[in-house]
């Protein structure tokens, strides 16, 4: 057993060696030089300030931005450096409390909005869900624009542009990039 | 259900398919030719006869050996995190009872997480002792796979490989390679691969804290991911760099990168079927051990993807638009069919990454995933695990093919006894054993009952699902159940140990008895294992000893959730 126990360190250490160090290096080597963006978090800058990464969300609150998916996250939502989903069974009561709410704000400033798209209401299983479908936008697009004093169909094409289609046109859901989107308004309406 | 979402399940499916051949052929390869002698002298360098064959005995010692010494190092490391380099966020130690029940899950190629990766290890951690473990557990369950094939290939000798030899081969030749593409792939798609610390940005619309205090910047931690997630998916380990694993928008960006980390999940387990078929030398039997897998597999999935499209009734109330589903901890870019698709590989496989939360879904979708992982993880399963599990239950279905009948049972060729027998038994109630009893002890200790989130028969499933994991090294969580508490990193701790080691040594014990055998031929009253019948028998007994183990306890869970649904 001695024997074993020795052997087993031995290798052990030999392979943290190959695995946890020479290969981890090997792949951040690789990705820093060829792929620099992704490989340090996809951060996107507005007038050279970094303001957010192009796959994490933010939390949006006020009437002229769009919002995005509930979050989770403690102690604030879309908290980055603590993920977190809400791990509600379908009876929890705060799942139908938090929808009556986003509910309820969404007619506060619309009183128009009917059916509400389930991703709007629900919160996503990371708490930083980046995306809605594009069904969630077109429901807000009355409040933003009457907020923004600019017109519907304006607003639709600029939600228009920033809608990636499935990936490939097959994978996964079209989807919008929250963050993405209220960047390009406030450029083009500060 | 969209005919989209079936294309998305079928490309999948056939992309897994696609692999099997070729990777099962190299796998076959890498395991049965001899050293060559650059190799042999590599090993003479570290004290290792790489020529020396194991007994049983022998190799199960070199198992347990090899298990404990990684145990160990994975608490240490933790526990001395604080003063170790590579700590850019300055993370303290883990407290003990963490790390005893991370350092077990991780080298029992569990990976349940009862800790928040980004805001509980450092980058040292993560690399040297968590990515460590994830090549080498997956390395040592395709060893003993590889033993217990040795025992049906090899007749009338006292020894089944070299476990040092197996354990270094699988991860040179065949994970970390694998690794290697398969990281940089998802770098491409957006995973980060940095030791710098986490980004600060400025928030566009700034917010306020719970207590009113103003929060104007957001933190985005970031790390070496993909090194990690690569092999967390490869090696069916499943434990993720972020606390929500790969749910998290940097651990799983795109819907391409769903599906390769999705394919990697099953790729290895599946291929194995092939190895297994190769090294035997019948192709076909390898066919219908993979047969059965995907005819227990498909159902379920049908399951899971019917149930997750189904409103929630306390929502339909609201006037809410659920054409898209139950959408509770899924994600936009992926939807429903892409999140039930995971939820249930991921427990068919003992992987146990989550692209979305399985607390969330709805009772009967949450059905599957759970008994998936009580029927012992051999559909698919773990790397090598899941298959020496099914080869087992084969075992136990010939023998009761042979009860039937009146002949004694043959497998492969190899008679097998009554000690096949007592060993494949303690291998299928062993982990039974450990998800009951460990699920009756969480819901009747306080400390047990104080961890549970959602309440009713929903809580129930969230202890029962934790030991079903545990127990079944799976390592997915109905993740409302507070368990990073002494009471269940304990006694999870515990499930997961005799949950690994309870399974490999019998299996290693069957292999040794196996080897000593003569070769029978084939005889007129021989039950072939190759056929349709065979697969439909095999698929029973799984399915007949999972339900019978756990049925009340489904009841008491999800089933009476199911009924409850629409009530108050």
């Amino acid at each position: 057993m001695w024997n074993h126990l020795r052997t087993s360190m031995i290798l052990l250490g030999v392979m943290t060696l190959l695995t946890g160090v020479a290969y981890p290096l090997v792949v951040t080597l690789l990705a820093q030089t060829l792929l620099p963006g992704p490989a340090n978090g996809s951060v996107v800058a507005r007038n050279g300030q970094p303001v957010g990464s192009d796959l994490i969300g933010q939390p949006f609150s006020k009437p002229e931005y769009f919002w995005g998916r509930l979050s989770a996250t403690g102690p604030v939502p879309y908290n980055a450096a603590a993920s977190s989903g809400s791990n509600f069974g379908p009876r929890h009561p705060d799942l139908a409390k938090n929808a009556r709410e986003r509910i309820d704000a969404l007619r506060k400033y619309d009183p128009t909005v009917g059916a509400v798209p389930v991703d709007l209401i629900t919160a996503s299983g990371s708490g930083l869900d980046p995306h809605i479908s594009p069904a969630a936008a077109e429901v807000q697009v009355r409040r933003v624009a009457t907020a923004r004093n600019m017109s519907e169909q304006a607003l639709r094409a600029l939600v228009q542009a920033h809608t990636e289609s499935r990936q490939f046109g097959l994978l996964g859901e079209a989807r919008v990039n929250v963050l993405s989107l209220n960047l390009a308004l406030d450029a083009m309406i500060p | 259900m969209t005919a989209n979402g079936v294309f998305q399940l079928a490309l999948a499916l056939g992309m897994l398919l696609a692999c099997v051949r070729p990777l099962g052929w190299s796998m076959a390869r890498v395991y049965s030719r001899p050293a060559m002698q650059g190799e042999r002298r590599l090993f003479r360098l570290l004290g290792i006869d790489s020529t020396a064959e194991m007994t049983w005995q022998r190799y199960a010692g070199a198992v347990l050996a090899f298990g404990f010494v990684s145990v160990l190092a994975v608490y240490a490391i933790q526990r001395l995190q604080a003063v170790l380099p590579l700590n850019p966020e300055a993370q303290p130690a883990v407290s003990p009872d963490s790390s005893f029940n991370t350092a077990v899950s991780f080298a029992t190629n569990t990976n349940w997480q009862g800790y928040g990766g980004e805001s509980t290890m450092s980058y040292l951690t993560q690399m040297t002792a968590l990515t460590v473990q994830n090549f080498l557990s997956a390395a040592a369950g395709m060893a003993v796979l590889v033993a217990l094939i040795r025992g049906f290939a090899r007749r009338n000798v006292d020894t089944i490989g070299n476990f040092w030899v197996d354990l270094v081969r699988g991860t040179v030749y065949v994970l970390v390679p694998l690794s290697l593409v398969f990281a940089l792939a998802l770098v491409w798609q957006g995973v980060p691969q940095t030791v710098s610390a986490y980004h600060d940005v400025a928030l566009v619309e700034p917010t306020a804290d719970g207590d009113g205090k103003p929060v104007t910047t957001q933190r985005i931690a970031v790390g070496p991911v993909a090194s990690q997630v690569a092999i967390k998916q490869l090696g069916t380990n499943g434990g993720g760099f972020f606390n929500t694993n790969s749910a998290h928008p940097l651990e799983n960006p795109t819907p391409l990168s769903n599906l390769l980390q999705l394919a990697a999940i099953l790729l290895i387990p599946a291929a194995l079927c092939w190895t297994f078929g190769e090294m035997v030398g019948d192709r076909r039997q390898g066919w219908a051990i993979l047969a059965a897998m995907f005819v227990i597999f498909l159902p379920l999935l049908g399951l899971t993807v019917w149930a997750e499209h189904q409103p929630n009734p306390a929502l339909t109330a609201l006037g809410v638009n659920q054409t898209a589903g139950n959408m509770e901890g899924k994600e936009t870019r992926f939807g429903v069919p892409n999140s039930a698709l995971w939820a249930v590989a991921t427990t068919a496989a003992s992987n146990g990454s989550v692209n979305s939360m399985h607390d969330s879904y709805t009772p009967l979708g949450g059905l599957a995933p759970l008994w998936l992982m009580q029927l012992g993880e051999v559909v698919f399963g773990g790397v090598g695990s899941g298959l020496y599990g099914m080869l087992v239950f084969a075992i136990v279905a010939v023998f009761l093919a042979g009860l039937m009948v009146g002949r004694t049972p043959e497998y492969l060729g190899k008679k097998i006894g009554a000690f096949e027998i007592k060993m494949a038994s303690l291998v299928v109630l062993l982990p039974c054993a450990m998800v009951l009893i460990g699920t009756a002890l969480g819901v009747s200790a306080e400390d047990g009952k104080k961890g549970v989130l959602n309440a009713g028969p929903h809580g129930f499933s969230e202890v029962l699902y934790a030991y079903s994991s545990a127990a079944n090294n799976n390592g997915s969580a109905f993740a409302g159940l507070s368990a990073n508490t002494p009471f269940y990193n304990g006694t999870l701790g515990l499930a997961m140990l005799v949950g690994r080691f309870g399974v490999m040594i019998p299996v290693l014990a069957i292999a040794g008895s196996l080897a000593r055998k003569k070769h029978t031929p084939p005889g007129p009253g021989t039950l072939p294992t190759h056929t349709p019948l065979f697969v439909f028998l095999l698929v029973s007994v799984v399915v007949v000893v999972g339900a019978l183990s756990f049925l009340p306890t489904l009841a008491l869970g999800p089933v009476a959730e199911h009924l409850m649904t629409g009530s108050n």
